[in-house]
Formats: structure tokens, C-alpha cells, sequence
């Protein structure tokens, strides 16, 4: 019988997109941070709210990345947690849209506030809010659209970033469940 | 009761424990938790143990709990109750164990206030435990104390706290009794795949150079998956191994098994775990204790994984084939499959295969020396092997705790354990400490039962104001220490990897252990040479009362067989003789080994 190459070797890295459905209770985030902290994992960005009141269920997308073996664990672990319904790793069962809200904050007047209105426009940015020497964008989109923005922005007068990380879902007509 | 009538919240307590055959707890009271002592004092369904520090009550739940495959139960107040039992949580935890753990806290409207002896409870046992509830409504006290059953005994086992604040034990509700819908999101997987069965089957048909290693999940699964292990194995003609925590699950007698395996398991064991060229395991997760250095774990074998948990599937090891389900219902299935499928076994190899093995058994690996004269040294192995071989006589059922250290891995290598559910030991967190509380527990559970506890000089008295609790109940648990005046296990580690410099590992002003147990209404006898070592334990035996027997053992003498952290399999210390000199390098033990515990 041959032996297939032990991924345990396999000491290459990856992203992973996971989605967490878990019931809506007291200390259930803590649970999933704790789970992290206390066995070394990264969290790269995690995004948590309600999204059925009538079932209590809440909804946590966390990107992380470690070795296909450290996924794996990750995935059983969030499994085994009482309050956990459903984990779905999203970038392995198929393709999936995944996307984040910034707010950008851009303070400057003259000829470099109305190129970063140009950008933004571009950018398909929304101003949310707007001085005679700022402007606060509201943009939603892919990760390294939102860092490409950030960083166009930099020499234009960013003043501050907000983000929300990523949320996720599955394409097709398929939900959580499968 | 009408459902519109109401209990207090110690009484739903009290009434939910009755409902889940609850018949004993184990607990310490205090401000936060008088309601429910005050609800116990007013009934007599449940029998309450008094210990004498919270971390004793966990062991004791623990004992109770790994004796009679049941839940045990623990009642302790807020604030320092709760953090004192935290050891026994992490303990439970780590070596799968049962236990529902009711803390005491102060009125919801208090908390967060630093009030007087409060702590975040549920924060601090968040990753003590399996799971944790703080009730903030009367109403919902009787669900979640069910649920905290359910949790606790499902799936891979473990400890539950449920954080009572007292106005919620004070205030009234209506009682919800036992479930009858299923968990909402906690259910797990016991039904084994029947296509990794069929997988699991097809390697072990075809091998040459099989063993089944088998661990503690098989003893969590109940009595009747250790009698499925056993008909597997004769099945099969396979050779068997077990973890620390999965000895008893197969006969000790049988000649088909190896010994214990791992960090100061056989010679035999674990060449043959070495050297295998398929790997079963039942219910064991690839512990560090257990594999080595872990690049040179059994490196040519085909390695399948059943496991209730599938966390403990490729965490520390890849598997080839990874079995989720009960340890009974895996083991059944195995056993029917291999009925089934037609193919042949190759019965040459597995007899060239035993050949093998009968070799490495011939090097004997526990054997040690110990010299005939009745004023010689009493060598620590030959104290347990006595010991077992007089208790063998009285053909009394008996149950061995532990300490943590040498003594506890001697137990594991001398006592022949023949049935499952009698040997208690704190394998995964290594708690000194540990085997008096449970041998309580152990007793409470099987009063006609012998109680051993199988002790050091230095664990004993982390927890030796249980021998009140002994002596308060009358429990006839025996402590039996092999007094070698260190830390034992410390000052070999010392001796081997670090120079011999013994830092701190001598038992210093030791207390007089007769006089000790005097105080305590026990019993207290000594053996100072071989000539007084059967005596004393015939004594021990014979005294119908809680006992400390003081074995002076020598007192530098080295538990082997040895694989040093870091090391592999193949590079085991047998014995002094495999000892580097003093200055040497110790083979097998590299600089990314001395890292390891």
C-alpha cells in the first residue's frame, strides 16, 4: 500500500475564510477569541452580529492563516465548542464573495482635496461626510480594493481608517448548511 | 408539581441533581452558596462530602466519576472557592473526565462590582473547562443544569461549571425538567463511518507488523467497549497497547499485551509502535508523552485514528485513516467488518511479527534489583510489586490513585490492571496532589472496595488535609508512599539532562508520616528495610481503617525504561547502565529536546 505525501510535511501557509454560525448568547465571542489566543492561532480579521433574532443565531467570519493542518485543527476545535452550530471554510468549498466596509477619513484643501475626490469617485467611494477641509468616504469591497484606496490616499491627507473585516458567503443558491 | 408552581433556585438545584441520579456531591460551603446548603440540610436524597480545600472536591468528583463511569458533582462557593477548584477543572479537562462543577457567586446586580469574594468565574474557567453557564434567571436554572449533564457526558467528556449568583438560588421559578428535544447546536458524532470502517479494515488485513494503542477514550466509553477491545484484539491475534490513561481497558494479564506505552512505557511497547507497519488507534490522542520526538514517530506505518473527538485527529499526528465515533461503536463495527470481509490475514508475518516482539520482551525492561536482605534498601518497583502481589491474594476488588511522579509511573508499569475503571491518575495536567482527593472520591463511590493510594513523600502533602475528610467518614483508604526524600521524578531529570545539580528537589523537614497519620485518627506504619515491607502491608490491609503506610525507598533510584523529551522511540534509556557519565551527553537528548517538559 502506497503512503500519500503526509500533508504533515506540508509547512506552506494559507488564508482561510471561516464562517462561524453560533448561538447568540453571553460570552460566545470569548469563547471563539479565547479558542485562538489559548492555542496560538492568528486572527487576521473577525466580524461578528446577529443575523437570525427569531433562532438567536449570530454569524463570525474570521480570516485566519496557518498551515493546512493548523486550519484543519482550527476548524474542529471551533466545532467542538458547545454554542457553535455550523463552520464553513469557506475558501476551500468553493467559490465565495468576500467583502469589507471601510470609512476613510481625508483632511486637506486645494488641489490635493479635489484629487482625492477624483479617486474616490473613481473608487466608487460614497462621501459620507464632507467639511470645507475634509471628507469622510464610506466604501465597501474586496480587501485589496480597500488597501489600494488607503494607500492612494495617504499622500492626499488620510487622517484616519475605520474597517469593519471581511464578511463572507458562499456563491450559488447553497446557504451554511449546505 | 403544577407547572405554574414554584421552587426556590436551590431547590430547582437540588431537585435537578435528584432528576440526573445524583446520590452524592462533593463540596466546601461558604457565603454564596448557604441557600443550597441550607436546601441540602432539609433533605436526604443527596449525601454531601465535606473536603477541606476546593481542589480536592474536583479530584474527589474525578474519582468518583472515573470509578463508576458517571458525572460527579462539586459544590463550592464563590470567589476563592471557584479559583481553588480550577486545578481540578484544568485536570478534568485534560484527561477527559465527567464532572459538574456548581460555583457559588455574588447577586447579578453585584457582579462586575468587586464585591466581596467575587471572581469573573465564567471568565476564568472559560478554558478550564469543556463548557460554562452563568445563570442570571431563576427560570432557566433547571434547563441548564440539565444541559451542563448532557455536555459534560457527551461526546469526549469533561468538566462543566455552572456559576449560581445567590439572589438566583434565592429568587423563585418554575422547574424545567429533563429535556426531551436534543441539544440545539451540541451534538456529537458517535456512529462511525461505515466507509472508514471498511478502510480501517482493508489496511488491517493487510498487515504485516500491526498494534492496536489503545487510551483513555476507551475506558470513557464504559465497560463494554474494553471488553469489545479485548475480543478485537484476540480477534485479530494482534498485539496491544495502552496509554497511561487507557490501562485496565485491556487485560495486563493477557499474553497478547505489550505494557504501557510512551515515556517510561516498555522496551516492547514501543519498538513495537516503533516498528509497526499499521497503527489502530482507539481513543488515545498522540500525546507528546506518548510519541517522542515527532518527525521519528513510527515512521513507516499506516496510522488510523478513532476518536470521539475530531480535534485530536491529525493534531499532533497526520492519520491515514480517521475514525469519528464512540470507542464501543467503533470497536463493534471493526469487529464485524473484519468478520465480514473475506480477506486473509497474512498469519506468517504477524507470527514473524510476535517472534520479534517475544525478542524485545526477552530483554525484560522492567526489571531492577533489589538485594534479599531483610536490612536491605526497599527498592521503590519492588515495593509496588509486593504490594500488588499481596493485594492479589486477598482477591479483593481494588482501585489505585496516584500522585504524579515517579511512583505514579512505577504504579502504571508493576500493577497488572485486568479491568477498566480502576486505576486513577492525573495523566494529561500531571497534578501533584491528586491521588488522595480521588481516592476519597473512589471510596465514597465502592465502600467495600479496597482504596490504595499510591503516593510520594512530596505529593502527599499537597493535598493531606483530606486525611481529615478520611477520618470524618471513616473511608479505609490506604496511602501508601514510597518515601524516597525527593521529588523524585524532579531529581531524576535532574540527574540525567541537567549535571546533577538538585535544585530545590530535596523533601526537606519531611513530617514524621506515623505521627502524621495519628493526628488525622489514622493509622501510621512504616517499613525502614525489606525486612519490614510485607508486614507493614499485610498490616495496612488488614486494618479495617484509613492508614499511611511510610516505605523508605531508595532513595536514587531511576524509573525506566526512559525516552527523554525530544527523543524517539528507538532511543530509549533502559537503564543506568544506558546512562551517560556525569559531563556526557545524554544520547537521544538534544538541545531541542531539553526545551520540552
Amino acid at each position: 500500500m502506497l503512503k500519500a505525501l503526509s500533508p504533515a510535511h506540508d509547512t506552506s501557509t494559507r488564508q482561510a475564510v471561516i464562517a462561524v454560525l453560533v448561538e447568540n448568547e453571553a460570552g460566545v465571542l470569548a469563547r471563539v477569541i479565547g479558542l485562538f489566543s489559548g492555542r496560538g492561532y492568528n486572527i487576521d480579521s473577525l466580524t461578528v452580529a446577529p443575523v437570525d433574532e427569531e433562532k438567536q443565531l449570530s454569524r463570525i467570519t474570521i480570516v485566519t492563516s496557518g498551515t493546512a493542518m493548523v486550519i484543519e485543527q482550527i476548524k474542529a476545535q471551533l466545532d467542538r465548542l458547545v454554542p457553535v452550530h455550523k463552520v464553513a471554510d469557506l475558501t476551500t468549498e468553493g467559490p465565495h464573495i468576500a467583502r469589507e466596509l471601510a470609512l476613510i477619513k481625508v483632511a486637506g484643501t486645494g488641489e490635493k482635496r479635489v484629487e482625492a475626490l477624483r479617486i474616490a469617485d473613481a473608487f466608487r467611494a460614497r462621501v459620507v461626510d464632507a467639511t470645507t477641509e475634509s471628507f469622510v468616504f464610506e466604501m465597501t469591497g474586496a480587501t485589496d480594493k480597500l488597501d489600494a484606496f488607503v494607500a492612494l490616499m495617504r499622500p492626499l491627507g488620510l487622517v484616519e481608517v475605520s474597517r469593519t473585516g471581511i464578511v463572507a458567503m458562499a456563491r450559488g443558491p447553497k446557504g451554511i448548511y449546505g | 408539581m403544577t407547572p405554574t408552581e414554584t421552587l426556590s433556585g436551590a431547590e430547582i438545584v437540588l431537585r435537578a441533581l435528584k432528576d440526573q441520579g445524583v446520590d452524592v456531591i462533593f463540596g466546601y460551603p461558604g457565603g454564596a452558596v448557604l441557600p443550597i446548603y441550607d436546601a441540602l440540610f432539609q433533605q436526604n436524597a443527596i449525601r454531601h462530602i465535606l473536603v477541606r480545600h476546593e481542589q480536592a472536591a474536583v479530584h474527589a468528583a474525578e474519582g468518583y466519576a472515573r470509578s463508576t463511569g458517571k458525572v460527579g458533582v462539586v459544590l463550592v462557593t464563590s470567589g476563592p472557592g471557584a479559583t481553588n477548584a480550577v486545578t481540578g477543572l484544568v485536570d478534568a479537562l485534560m484527561d477527559s473526565i465527567p464532572v459538574v462543577c456548581l460555583t457559588g457567586q455574588v447577586p447579578t446586580h453585584l457582579i462586575g462590582n468587586d464585591a466581596f469574594q467575587e471572581a469573573d468565574t465564567t471568565g476564568i474557567t472559560r478554558p478550564a473547562t469543556k463548557h460554562n453557564y452563568l445563570v442570571k434567571d431563576v427560570n432557566a436554572l433547571g434547563r441548564i443544569l440539565h444541559e451542563a449533564f448532557y455536555v459534560a457526558r457527551s461526546g469526549r467528556p469533561g468538566p462543566v461549571v455552572v456559576d449560581l449568583p445567590k439572589d438566583v438560588l434565592i429568587g423563585r421559578g418554575v422547574y424545567q425538567g429533563m429535556p426531551s428535544t436534543p441539544h440545539r447546536s451540541y451534538r456529537p458524532v458517535v456512529d462511525p463511518d461505515p466507509l472508514a470502517i471498511a478502510q480501517a479494515v482493508r489496511m488491517l488485513k493487510n498487515a504485516k507488523r500491526p498494534i492496536v494503542y489503545a487510551g483513555g477514550g476507551v475506558i470513557n466509553a464504559g465497560p463494554e467497549a474494553s471488553r469489545l477491545l479485548t475480543e478485537f484484539v484476540h480477534l485479530t491475534g494482534f498485539p496491544c497497547t495502552n496509554t497511561l490513561m487507557g490501562l485496565g481497558a485491556f487485560p495486563a494479564s493477557d499474553p497478547q499485551f505489550l505494557g504501557m506505552l510512551g515515556m517510561h512505557g516498555t522496551y516492547e511497547a514501543n519498538l513495537a509502535m516503533h516498528g509497526c507497519d499499521v497503527m489502530l488507534n482507539i481513543g488515545a490522542r498522540f500525546d507528546d508523552r506518548v510519541t517522542g520526538r515527532l518527525r521519528d514517530f513510527s515512521p513507516h506505518s499506516l496510522k488510523i485514528h478513532a476518536d470521539i473527538d475530531p480535534s485530536s485527529i491529525n493534531k499532533n499526528v497526520r492519520v491515514d485513516c480517521a475514525i469519528v465515533g464512540d470507542a464501543a461503536r467503533v470497536l463493534a463495527a471493526l469487529i464485524a467488518a473484519w468478520k465480514a470481509d473475506p480477506t486473509k490475514p497474512d498469519t506468517g508475518a504477524l507470527a514473524a511479527w510476535w517472534k520479534q516482539i517475544d525478542l524485545w520482551r526477552a530483554r525484560d525492561c522492567l526489571r531492577y534489583r533489589q538485594d534479599a536482605a531483610p536490612n536491605a534498601v526497599i527498592k521503590p518497583q519492588h515495593a509496588i510489586k509486593r504490594l500488588y502481589e499481596i493485594v492479589r491474594e486477598t482477591g479483593r476488588d481494588v482501585f489505585i490513585t496516584t500522585e504524579v511522579g515517579q511512583h505514579q509511573m512505577w504504579a502504571a508499569q508493576f500493577w497488572k490492571f485486568e479491568r477498566p475503571n480502576r486505576w486513577l491518575t492525573s495523566g494529561g495536567l500531571g497534578t501533584m496532589g491528586y491521588g488522595l482527593p480521588a481516592a476519597v472520591g473512589a471510596q465514597i463511590a465502592h465502600p467495600e472496595a479496597l482504596v490504595i493510594d499510591i503516593a510520594g513523600e512530596a505529593s502527599i502533602l499537597m493535598n493531606i488535609q483530606e486525611m481529615s475528610t478520611l477520618a470524618q467518614y471513616r473511608l479505609p483508604v490506604k496511602v501508601f508512599i514510597l518515601n524516597n526524600e525527593y521529588m523524585g521524578m524532579v531529581r531524576q531529570w535532574q540527574e540525567l539532562l541537567h549535571g546533577g545539580r538538585y535544585s530545590e528537589s530535596y523533601s526537606a523537614a519531611l513530617p514524621d508520616f506515623v505521627k502524621l497519620a495519628e493526628s488525622f485518627h489514622a493509622v501510621g506504619l512504616r517499613a525502614k528495610s525489606l525486612g519490614d515491607l510485607d508486614d507493614v502491608i499485610h498490616e495496612m490491609l488488614a486494618v479495617d481503617r484509613a492508614v499511611i503506610a511510610d516505605i523508605c525507598v531508595d532513595k536514587h533510584e531511576n524509573c525506566f525504561p526512559m525516552i527523554p523529551s525530544g527523543a524517539a522511540h528507538n532511543e530509549m534509556i533502559l537503564g543506568p547502565e544506558d546512562k551517560a557519565p556525569y559531563g556526557a551527553a545524554q544520547p537521544g537528548v538534544t538541545e531541542e529536546g531539553m526545551v520540552l517538559v
